[in-house]
C-alpha cells in the first residue's frame, strides 16, 4: 500500500535534497584543495622560483627550473611515442576492429587502463634502465607512454564511432580507397574529439609520479640530456613534501601549485577543443 | 551490335547476397545509355542492394557478396584485375540522405572526388567545380560562399551538393538511392528536375519508393519484387499497360 | 520478363566537363592500389603492441618474481614478516591494507559518487550540468601527488585535531576507532583514497544512468511515482550492473593508487584492527623500498608484491569492465582517459 502522497513528496524532496548534499560533499574538496594550493603556495612564487634550481638542503631561495623544463621534456617523449601508437591503435580498432583481434585490443587496452602506474613503472625500470645500469629521461618518458597508449586507443575510437556512418559511405562512393577514407574523412571529422582525448593523456602523464620513481629517478641539476636521470614537478613535489625542511614544505606548495596549474590549462585546452559541441 | 553501344551498364544474372542469404536474385538489367531508369518495388525487394551492387558498394556491407557479372563498356567490374576504387570513379552515386563532408567548406565538398585522381592545375578545378555546381542547378546560390562551410545549407540544397560531388569526377553512370527520401517538395522538385537534364550527360539509374517520381522522371522502368526482376520497359508502358499481373497489382496499389 | 530498347536515341552531342579523370572508354588496365594493404599492415602492427605489452608485462614480472615465488611460495600471502636483514618476505599486512584502505574508499566513496551520478542525471537544472560535470573531471585530473601533500599537511592535521576526538568519542569503544591517533593512518589513507575515486565511480555511474532508456523513468512516473521513487525504483535497479562495474572500476583504481597513498598511510608493516593506525599496500611498499632493497631477494620478493597487485587489478578491472558492458553495450564508457 502505498503511503499518503504528502508523505512520498515529503521523502522525495528529502532524498532530492540528500542526493544534492553528497553531490555537493563530492566536489567539495576541489575547492579545499585549490584554494590550500593559493594561500600556501602562491607566496613562494616569484621569478626566481621558476628560473633558479633548486639550492643545497636546508638552505632557502632556489627553484624549480630544473623540475619544469624536465617535466616538459619528459613528457615529450612520452607523447613522442604514445601518442602515434595510441592514436594508431584507435585508427585500428575503428577501421579495422571488428574482428577478433579488435575485441582483444579493446579489452586489452581497457584492462591496461586500470593498471597501478606503479607496476608500469618497475617493468620500465627492467626493461629500460636495468639493463643499461642508467636511470634516464628517456626511460621515464617511455613508462609514461605506456600509460598513454591505452588512454588514446580507446578515446580515439570512440570518437571515430560517433562520425556517421553515412559519411564513410559517401567518401568510399566516391572512390576513395580505405585508408584515405579512415584519415582524410573519418579521423577530421573526428579530429576536434581524438585532439581533446590527447590533451587529456597529457594532462594525466604530466602529473604521475610512480613510473618516474625507478626511471626518471630525479636529478637536483639541470640537465637536459636525456640519457640521464631527470627531475619532474610531480617527483619534486614527492621529494620535498616528504623531507624534513620547512623550506622544502613551502617549495612542496608552490611546486604543488604550478604543475595543477599546468594540468589545468590543459584541462580547459581539451574542452575548448570541443567547444561546438554541447550537452551530455 | 547497334545493341551493344547503346547499353552503357547491364547486369547479367547478377545475385546479391548477405551470408547466406539471397537479396537480388539473377537479374539481368540493361541501362541504355543517356537514359534515366527507375527501380521500384515495395520495401525489401532488393532494390537499394541490386543498386549498390552497380558500383561495388555492396560487397562493402558485412557479409555482402554477389555473384553474375556486370557490365560496363564492355568490362566486367566484378572481373579480376578490375579495382573497386576504379569502378567507384566511374559510377558515381547519391544517397538517400545528405552527406555533405561536414569539415569541408562547399568547394571542397565538391572538389572531394577530384583530389582522389591525383593534382590537377588549380584553374582546372575551379572551373570543374563550377560546372559541377551549375550542373547541379545550385551554383547561382552557393558561388559567393564556396568557401563557406557545406553543412550550413539547407537540406535540398545539401543534397544538391552531393550530387554535384557525384558528377565532378565526370562519371559514366549515376546512381541515385532514393535521393528525395528526406526532402520536402520543393526540394524534391529540384532534384527530379535536376534529372531531367543529366541524363543527356550521363546514364543515370535512380531507385524510388515513389512511382508518380518513377513516372515523372525516368525513361524505363524496372519493377523489381521480392528479389527478382519481374518487369521492365518504357515507363509510358509500365505504367499504363504493364504485362504482368504483379507489375498491375504494386501499381495499382494493391499491395506494396 | 520483357526488355524494350528504344529505337531511336536522342544524339545528344554537349561538351563534357573538362575531363579530370583518366577513364577513357574502352577497357584499360587498371592501376593495382596498394595504399589500403599498407595503412592496415601499419595500424595492425601498432595495434599489437597492446597484447605484447600486456604479455611482456606479466612475463617480466613473474620472471622477476620466481626467486621469491620460489623460496616462500604460498606462505608470502599470509606471513606478516618482512625482514630484509634475515631475508623473510610476508606481504600479508601490505595485502590487507590494500584490502582495507579500498574498502574503507569505497564505503566513503559510493555514496558520494552516486550523489553525484543521481543529481546530475536525474535533479539537476540543465544549466548546472556542464559546470558540475567539469568540476567532477577536474578532481580526476588532480595529480596523486597533490592529492599527497594535501593529505599531509591539510587532511591529518584537521583529522588529528577535530576528527579523530569526535570519532573516538561516538565509536571509540569498538575495535576500529580505539588507540592513539597517529595522523599517518589507515583511516587518512581510506579518506583520500575515497576523494581520489570519487570522480571515476561518478562518471561512470553517470554514463551508465544515462544509457537507461528514458521509458523506464517514464513508466513509472506515468504510475503516479514521485521523482525519487521513480528513480529509486525504476532507473537505479535497470541501470544495476551498471554501477556494480563501476563501483568495481572505482575499487581497481583504490586498489592501484600509490602517491598519495603512501604520503598519508604511515608504510609500516602491522596489521592492526583499528583505523587510527599506521598501515601499508602492495602500491605503498613498493614505491618506498624499491630503490632500497639491497639484495636479490629483497627485490624479487617486490616484485612478486607487484605480480600479486597487478594480478588483482588486472582480475578486478577485467570482471567490472564486463559489468559495465552489459548495460552500455560495448562503448569506451569509462575509458576517457578519467
Amino acid at each position: 500500500m502505498s503511503a499518503p502522497v504528502t508523505t512520498r513528496r515529503i521523502k522525495s524532496g528529502f532524498f532530492t535534497g540528500l542526493v544534492a548534499l553528497l553531490c555537493f560533499l563530492a566536489i567539495l574538496p576541489l575547492f579545499l584543495i585549490f584554494a590550500d594550493l593559493v594561500r600556501k603556495g602562491a607566496s613562494s612564487i616569484d621569478w626566481d622560483f621558476f628560473v633558479k634550481i633548486p639550492v643545497a638542503a636546508g638552505q632557502s631561495g632556489g627553484g624549480v627550473a630544473n623540475a619544469i623544463v624536465g617535466t616538459a621534456i619528459i613528457v615529450a617523449i612520452a607523447c613522442a611515442v604514445g601518442i602515434p601508437v595510441g592514436i594508431g591503435t584507435g585508427l585500428f580498432l575503428a577501421e579495422y576492429g571488428l574482428g577478433r583481434l579488435g575485441w582483444l585490443v579493446r579489452f586489452l587496452a581497457d584492462v591496461m587502463n586500470g593498471t597501478p602506474s606503479i607496476v608500469v613503472g618497475i617493468f620500465a625500470w627492467t626493461w629500460f634502465v636495468k639493463p643499461v645500469h642508467h636511470f634516464s629521461a628517456l626511460a621515464g618518458g617511455v613508462a609514461l607512454a605506456l600509460l598513454m597508449v591505452p588512454m588514446l586507443a580507446r578515446t580515439t575510437e570512440e570518437m571515430l564511432r560517433l562520425v556517421p556512418h553515412s559519411l564513410r559511405e559517401a567518401a568510399l562512393a566516391l572512390g576513395y580507397p580505405r585508408w584515405r577514407t579512415s584519415l582524410r574523412v573519418m579521423a577530421r571529422a573526428a579530429l576536434s574529439g581524438i585532439v581533446t582525448g590527447t590533451l587529456v593523456g597529457v594532462a594525466r602523464v604530466a602529473g604521475e609520479t610512480a613510473p618516474l620513481l625507478f626511471t626518471a629517478l630525479g636529478n637536483i641539476n639541470f640537465d637536459t640530456n636525456i640519457k640521464e636521470p631527470m627531475q619532474t614537478l610531480s617527483l619534486q613535489i614527492f621529494t620535498y613534501a616528504t623531507g624534513p625542511f620547512e623550506d622544502w614544505h613551502r617549495l612542496a606548495w608552490a611546486s604543488a601549485l604550478v604543475l595543477m596549474t599546468l594540468v589545468l590549462a590543459l584541462a580547459m585546452a581539451a574542452r575548448w577543443a570541443t567547444r561546438k559541441r554541447y550537452g551530455d | 551490335m547497334a545493341t551493344e553501344t547503346l547499353v552503357q551498364l547491364e547486369t547479367r544474372r547478377l545475385s546479391a547476397l548477405f551470408g547466406r542469404n539471397v537479396i537480388v536474385r539473377e537479374v539481368s538489367l540493361p541501362f541504355p545509355r543517356h537514359t534515366v531508369t527507375a527501380i521500384i518495388g515495395p520495401s525489401g525487394c532488393g532494390k537499394s542492394t541490386f543498386l549498390r551492387c552497380l558500383n561495388r558498394m555492396h560487397e562493402l556491407s558485412e557479409g555482402g557478396w554477389s555473384t553474375g557479372q556486370v557490365v560496363l563498356d564492355g568490362q566486367d567490374i566484378y572481373g579480376g584485375g578490375v579495382e573497386a576504387v576504379d569502378v567507384r570513379r566511374r559510377v558515381g552515386m547519391v544517397f538517400q540522405r545528405p552527406t555533405p563532408f561536414p569539415t569541408m567548406s562547399i568547394y571542397d565538398n565538391v572538389a572531394a572526388g577530384l583530389r582522389v585522381n591525383g593534382r590537377i592545375p588549380r584553374g582546372q578545378m575551379d572551373e570543374t567545380v563550377e560546372r559541377a555546381l551549375r550542373q547541379a542547378f545550385l551554383w547561382d546560390e552557393v558561388k559567393d560562399r564556396l568557401r563557406g562551410s557545406a553543412v550550413a545549407l539547407s537540406g535540398g540544397q545539401q543534397q544538391r551538393l552531393c550530387v554535384a560531388r557525384a558528377v565532378a569526377p565526370a562519371p559514366e553512370v549515376l546512381l541515385l538511392d532514393e535521393p528525395t527520401a528526406s526532402l520536402d517538395p520543393a526540394g524534391t522538385q529540384r532534384i527530379e528536375e535536376l534529372c531531367t537534364e543529366l541524363k543527356a550527360r550521363y546514364t543515370i539509374v535512380i531507385v524510388t519508393h515513389n512511382m508518380q517520381q518513377a513516372a515523372r522522371v525516368s525513361d524505363f522502368t524496372a519493377f523489381f519484387y521480392m528479389g527478382r526482376l519481374v518487369e521492365v520497359g518504357e515507363t509510358q508502358q509500365l505504367f499504363t499497360k504493364p504485362n504482368d499481373p504483379q507489375t498491375e497489382a504494386y501499381i495499382t496499389g494493391r499491395f506494396g | 520478363m520483357s526488355t524494350t530498347i528504344p529505337q531511336t536515341m536522342s544524339q545528344a552531342t554537349v561538351e563534357p566537363i573538362v575531363p579530370v579523370s583518366t577513364v577513357s572508354a574502352a577497357p584499360r588496365p587498371t592501376r593495382r592500389y596498394y595504399g589500403d594493404r599498407v595503412y592496415k599492415g601499419l595500424l595492425t602492427g601498432l595495434a599489437l603492441t597492446l597484447p605484447l605489452l600486456l604479455v611482456a608485462i606479466v612475463t617480466e614480472l613473474a620472471v622477476s618474481a620466481w626467486p621469491s615465488i620460489h623460496k616462500f611460495g604460498f606462505s608470502f600471502i599470509w606471513t606478516s614478516v618482512w625482514d630484509p636483514v634475515n631475508e623473510v618476505y610476508g606481504a600479508a599486512p601490505m595485502i590487507f591494507g590494500t584490502l582495507v584502505s579500498s574498502l574503507l574508499a569505497l564505503v566513503i566513496a559510493v555514496p558520494l559518487s552516486l550523489g553525484v551520478a543521481i543529481f546530475l542525471t536525474e535533479f539537476a537544472p540543465r544549466w548546472l550540468r556542464q559546470p558540475i560535470g567539469f568540476l567532477v573531471e577536474l578532481l580526476a585530473a588532480i595529480p596523486s601527488v597533490v592529492y599527497g601533500v594535501w593529505g599531509i599537511y591539510v587532511l591529518i592535521p584537521v583529522l588529528r585535531s577535530y576528527a579523530a576526538p569526535a570519532i573516538r568519542a561516538v565509536l571509540g569503544w569498538t575495535p576500529f576507532f580505539n588507540g592513539i591517533f597517529y595522523g599517518n593512518s589507515m583511516l587518512a589513507g581510506g579518506i583520500i583514497l575515497a576523494i581520489m575515486i570519487v570522480p571515476y565511480i561518478a562518471a561512470i555511474s553517470r554514463e551508465v544512468l544515462l544509457a537507461v532508456p528514458a521509458t523506464q523513468r517514464e513508466a513509472a512516473l506515468g504510475l503516479g511515482a514521485t521523482r525519487w521513487e521513480a528513480v529509486w525504483g525504476a532507473v537505479l535497479p535497470y541501470g544495476r550492473a551498471g554501477i556494480i562495474g563501476a563501483v568495481m572500476l572505482g575499487l581497481g583504481r583504490a586498489l592501484g593508487e600509490t602517491m598519495a597513498v603512501t604520503m598519508v598511510i604511515g608504510n609500516r608493516h602491522d596489521i592492526a584492527m583499528s583505523l587510527f593506525q599506521p598501515g601499508y599496500t602492495m602500491a605503498a611498499a613498493i614505491a618506498n623500498e624499491f630503490s632500497e632493497a639491497t639484495s636479490a631477494m629483497y627485490l624479487s620478493a617486490l616484485f612478486e608484491v607487484g605480480l600479486v597487485l597487478f594480478v588483482i587489478t588486472v582480475g578486478v578491472n577485467a570482471f567490472a569492465r564486463l559489468l559495465v558492458w552489459r548495460v552500455a553495450r560495448g562503448t569506451a564508457v569509462g575509458s576517457k582517459a578519467l
